[in-house]
């Protein structure tokens, strides 16, 4: 759910990027942090376990510039991965306008990945969202593992339309920044055909 | 989408922001913001430069969210009123109308009843500019024309391509 304020002409939109527990969702927000300018980031929020593992939310507000006289700012979070953490999950997507699945490479956590994305296709349908039509893009990181799943299978178990697709490397940030300007160009003209 | 764009006009943006500083006022707080319950920060008003408002509007929003899974966990619609007491500062937190988050920041300066007592009667004020809001934005969707100048009326793939070229 954008927020429009004509008052200070500023657009608010929400992007939660998904994914099962260690796929490199909060790598990806940290990544993208350290390398923004700091006049177009706020402050990188992780409320996280002693061993580092999201408990509930990461955030990090971004601007992402000016269209149309409007500035445009977009708020990441990543959500906790582990399977139990699943009604944290449902709140961290209240009010989302474009979903990143950040998908496992290795071949252990497939199964993983595929359960990930059924449980973002219900908890989405809680919210009175739809996957099939909510701007989505998908992220096959760690394709630099040994045991990477090869990405023509990787899409045939979890690409769910046509959304775009990104292989990446988050801790090495690559297809991080890809995978983010996809997702926030597909919110913007969502909101541009409203 | 699931819910509607939260859309805020010029005329309520000031009423809003008339409101809340005047809560601020009476109050003898420090800080009122106000948050919606997606995380965004609708205004503020205070002593803010000290504060990081847009972590802090996320924050509360999670905590608001947290809460109210646990109030449905038990039975409860809802918690209406939050209240963290902290040794210098304490935060009020109260939803407004059940969309919006009202944030009064005070310290010793103030009381925790005297809060709550400004805080009604501000909930009351910013209930009916909300829904002024709502009713200005029905109006707008259902006549179909764009009486404001929206951002997106005429946007092109070239505007979004030029955000994002580095």
């Amino acid at each position: 759910m954008s927020f429009i304020n004509y008052a200070s002409r500023e657009i608010n939109c929400k992007i939660v990027y998904y994914g099962p527990g260690l796929c490199g969702k909060t790598t990806n927000l940290q990544y993208i942090y350290e390398k923004t300018n700091p006049q177009a980031k706020g402050k990188l929020i992780s409320l996280a376990t002693e061993t580092d593992r999201t408990l509930f939310f990461d955030f990090l507000p971004l601007d992402l510039g000016t269209i149309r006289g409007f500035k445009t700012r977009f708020h990441l979070y990543t959500v906790p991965g582990q399977v139990f953490y699943d009604a944290s999950r449902k709140l961290i997507l209240k009010g989302v306008d474009g979903v990143v699945f950040v998908a496992d490479s290795q071949e252990a956590r497939m199964d993983a990945n595929v359960e990930s994305i059924r449980n973002l296709e219900s908890n989405l349908q809680e919210h009175g969202f739809d996957l099939r039509t909510i701007p989505y893009v998908l992220q096959l990181n760690k394709r630099d593992l040994p045991t990477a799943v090869p990405v023509e299978e990787m899409l045939r178990q979890l690409k769910y339309k046509d959304e775009p697709v990104f292989e990446a490397v988050a801790l090495k940030g690559i297809g991080v920044f890809d995978t983010l300007k996809a997702c926030a160009k597909q919110v913007l003209i969502e909101l541009s055909k409203k | 989408m699931g819910a509607s764009d939260l859309i805020m006009y010029e005329e309520e943006f000031q009423k809003i922001k008339d409101v809340i500083s005047k809560l601020r006022v009476d109050a003898n707080a420090n800080v009122v913001f106000l948050v919606d319950k997606n995380g965004q920060q609708i205004a503020a008003t205070g002593d803010v430069e000290r504060l990081d408002t847009t972590s802090l509007a996320s924050l509360t929003a999670g905590n608001v969210a947290a809460t109210d899974g646990l109030a449905k966990l038990i039975g409860e619609k809802e918690f209406a009123v939050l209240f963290h007491e902290g040794e210098k500062e304490n935060i009020h937190i109260s939803i407004v109308s059940g969309k919006v988050i009202l944030v009064v920041i005070f310290d010793e300066r103030s009381s925790l009843g005297l809060v709550r007592l400004r805080v009604k009667r501000s909930s009351e004020e910013l209930s009916r500019v909300f829904q002024q809001i709502m009713e200005k934005t029905e109006r707008e969707r259902a006549s179909g024309a764009a009486a404001l100048d929206s951002p997106f009326a005429e946007i092109t793939d070239a505007d979004i391509d030029a955000l994002f070229n580095e």
